[in-house]
């Protein structure tokens, strides 16, 4: 097994979730705080060791989706998609899972290297909502660790499923949503024209995705990325 | 990485946005998002009904009848046990510092150090340091965790809830109310908390008026002379309740100015409607204490505390050089107090508590640190290791009346941000133009208002 | 059977429950509202009011999220039983 060296780890989710109990339960004292380059937003950055090896941990910006247009969400996006982070930890409140869902199912749309963090877990259980962590696991595809960050419960499991991911032992396969008919065939005749001008350097059913909902921000975000060699197709080509 | 061979021009972005076609797919893709979602956790999440604690405190925490007397109480509770429990760590502090003071004087005397090095060092720079550790440093290692805690406990966001009408009246965003408690701590981390504010407008108003709520740096200032405010009323002892009542007093002044102002600003300078405004209430969680206690001392107290320790150190030096340079047969201090006079005491101040202020300008905390040494350079000297000595300077020596410690107290409340504070709104706002309007907004008010208290005082032949 | 009634959010009386219609809200303000989980067929129950009147906190798919007048006019929902 060849180990990856200083792997990066994201860390999304949404606000209100605990995610800074979990970065700082990860890196503890080991870290600082500046700004996201050319942006008035605070990033956090930290390091911690498991195994052997030194992680590097970004907080992104606490926020409910991906794909709207606050500065928040804008840097939340484009760190998941331009700069390939290993893994990324997308933290969901266990007492109102359904709604965290939506993040967590959006960023499975763009990287395959996700485990989710159920956080609040205790709480969860105080509010007497039971959540079948292996069950959701299965039904997202990918690995869910429940913790109670507050209490350093699920630390240790977490750490030990981000090493196995990071190194390959664990290969998740997220589930994709599945989309109203005449959306999927859209993306069916997107994907090939895509897949020709990615070379996998995007995930071409994502790129689809935005292609069609038109939004310019991310279309010129993924523009700027490709380089303006690389042509997208538009949506008008593929349906005419 | 392959790349295209062919180099070509950047080609213009063709994008639908308002394409009806599109936006109907923009929801239907958010829309089979969300029935994902719903699906799943439908399977996973098996629900007993409960009670649901949150909503039963917010019963009472953002009740019609309770929400605004118990916002005002905890507010309350806050500063009492600030003042109240800084009182001793400070006096220790003091003493320990002060007698550090006379083994260091011994130590110069010993080692034949000439008076000028002796006064600018122990004097000036030591003085003024150990003054700000020992009055700031208790307060602030009690209101910061207290503050992390209604935090972390999720009170902010109701707060919010609960004045979000009145911002909204004068035409601002509701987070402003969670920017201005930010401000509490420190001006400068309020204007960075200010981005929380996605309209540009709103944030602006937030980044110009987060100067009213007084910071950390003022606290000090206003918990020691609301004691000597109330200790000058009613004649009695040192009173925790009513100084605590009159910092709250203060502060509601503060919140009071900061939507007259933003609703002027958003009137005239930035005209606009209110954007849209969303806010989470999460439910309150039992907090954990040493988070809050570790996080709240590192980043919050060290950080205050190692910037006026930084700005502290010069300021005492160039304080005591204007002290005791004689130009003629005043200081300087003499010559710039005596100058600015006529005016100080017009808006109920004197020369030296202008001059003070004017100095502070680096770091709010060291205003009063300035105000004793100056008051001392010109005076008897005293051991000034209470606030008795400090009532003793202020009213017996320099005629210190309770209008002069209101209006000192308003001044410090409403006039220009510390340098670090304008610096981060020109950071902020990546425009000059808007730190110095930050300068001259505020204290313009201060002014009038300074003026106006003063005038009206001496025409009731008050003060 | 009678007529499906439609209000706007922000006439949903407090402690009642109602079901997204449809959204007039447009570019990013309904992104926005959509991304909190107002979507057609999501239920939404009006909590409280803040004690100034405005704005009210709903809840929103597990969580409670305040809206001011203006926002909730721009979701019409249709009342339904709890």
């Amino acid at each position: 097994m060849i180990l990856v060296k200083n792997p990066v780890i994201a860390l999304a989710g949404n606000p209100n979730t605990g995610k800074s109990t979990i970065f700082n339960a990860l890196t503890g004292l080991k870290q600082h705080t500046g700004n996201w380059p050319g942006k008035t937003v605070l990033k956090a950055e930290g390091k911690f060791n498991y195994k052997g090896t030194t992680y590097t941990l970004i907080d992104l910006p606490g926020t409910y989706s991906l794909l709207a247009n606050s500065l928040d969400e804008q840097i939340a996006r484009d760190f998941i998609c331009f700069e390939s982070p290993d893994v990324t930890i997308i933290v969901a409140d266990a007492t109102c899972l359904e709604r965290n869902l939506n993040l967590v199912l959006q960023v499975m749309e763009i990287t395959s290297n996700a485990i989710v963090c159920l956080n609040l877990i205790d709480e969860a259980k105080r509010k007497r909502l039971e959540v079948n962590v292996e069950g959701l696991s299965q039904e997202l595809g990918i690995p869910v660790i429940a913790t109670s960050a507050r209490n350093g419960e699920g630390i240790p499991e977490l750490l030990e499923i981000l090493h196995d991911v990071v190194n390959g032992k664990i290969v998740p396969q997220p589930r994709q949503v599945v989309y109203s008919k005449y959306i999927e065939d859209y993306i069916s005749k997107l994907q090939p024209q895509l897949d020709k001008r990615l070379y996998g350097r995007l995930n071409s059913r994502w790129v689809a995705l935005r292609i069609m909902e038109g939004n310019p921000k991310i279309i010129e975000a993924i523009q700027q990325y490709l380089g303006h060699s690389i042509q997208l197709p538009t949506l008008k080509e593929v349906i005419i | 990485m392959i790349k295209s061979s062919l180099p070509s021009k950047p080609k213009k972005i063709l994008v639908d946005s308002d394409n009806s076609k599109a936006i109907e797919m923009r929801d239907a893709i958010v829309y089979n998002i969300y029935n994902t979602a719903e699906e799943i956790a439908s399977k996973v999440v098996r629900k007993t009904e409960s009670k649901d604690f949150s909503r039963k405190l917010d019963d009472i925490l953002t009740s019609p009848l309770l929400g605004f007397p118990v916002m005002l109480l905890l507010l309350g509770v806050v500063f009492w046990i600030t003042i109240t429990g800084a009182n001793y760590p400070s006096q220790v502090l003091a003493t320990v510092l002060f007698w550090l003071e006379e083994q260091l004087s011994a130590l110069a005397l010993k080692a034949g150090a000439p008076a000028w090095l002796y006064g600018i060092i122990v004097e000036g720079m030591y003085r003024t340091l150990a003054w700000v550790v020992s009055v700031m440093l208790p307060p602030m290692a009690i209101f910061f965790p207290l503050f992390t805690l209604l935090e972390n406990l999720g009170y902010l966001p109701r707060v919010a809830f609960n004045l979000d009408n009145l911002f909204k009246r004068a035409g601002t965003h509701g987070k402003q109310a969670l920017t201005m408690s930010m401000g509490f701590g420190c001006n400068a981390a309020g204007v960075v908390a200010c981005r929380i504010i996605d309209s540009p407008r709103e944030k602006l108003i937030a980044i110009l008026t987060n100067n009213f709520v007084p910071c950390n740096g003022r606290f000090p200032t206003l918990i020691l002379l609301s004691s000597l405010f109330m200790g000058t009323i009613t004649a009695g002892s040192y009173n925790s309740y009513s100084a605590a009542g009159m910092v709250v007093l203060m502060i509601l002044i503060g919140i009071t100015v900061t939507l007259i102002v933003s609703w002027l600003l958003s009137k005239t300078l930035l005209k606009g409607i209110p954007s849209s405004f969303t806010l989470e209430l999460p439910p309150y969680r039992p907090p954990k204490t040493g988070e809050i206690i570790v996080r709240s001392l590192l980043d919050r107290t060290a950080f205050v505390l190692t910037r006026a320790i930084i700005v502290a150190a010069p300021t005492g030096f160039i304080t005591w050089l204007c002290a005791n340079i004689q130009i003629g047969d005043l200081s300087i201090i003499g010559h710039v107090s005596g100058f600015l006079d006529p005016f100080a005491r017009a808006i109920g101040l004197d020369g030296v508590i202008l001059m003070a202020f004017i100095l502070g300008l680096p770091a709010n905390e060291i205003v009063v640190p300035i105000l004793i040494m100056s008051y001392l350079s010109a005076g008897a000297m005293l051991e000034l290791d209470s606030l008795m000595a400090v009532k003793e300077l202020f009213i017996e020596q320099h005629g210190w009346t309770a209008l002069t410690a209101l209006n000192t107290m308003l001044f410090s409340l409403l006039h220009f941000p510390c340098g670090t504070t304008l610096w981060t709104i020109a950071k902020e706002t990546q425009s000059k133009k808007w730190a110095v309007l930050a300068f001259v907004i505020p204290t313009t008010i201060a002014i009038i208002v300074c003026f106006l208290v003063a005038q009206g005082a001496r025409l009731l032949g008050i003060g | 059977m009678s007529e499906v009634k439609i209000i706007p959010l922000a006439q949903l009386p407090i402690r009642s429950w109602g079901k997204v219609h449809s959204l007039l809200a447009k570019d990013d303000s309904r992104r926005r509202l959509m991304d909190l989980g107002l979507v057609p067929g999501t239920r939404v129950e009006a909590i409280r009011r803040s004690p100034l009147g405005d704005p009210t906190a709903y809840s929103i798919r597990g969580a409670t999220i305040a809206l001011r007048k203006e926002e909730a006019q721009k979701v019409l929902v249709i009342p339904t039983e709890r």
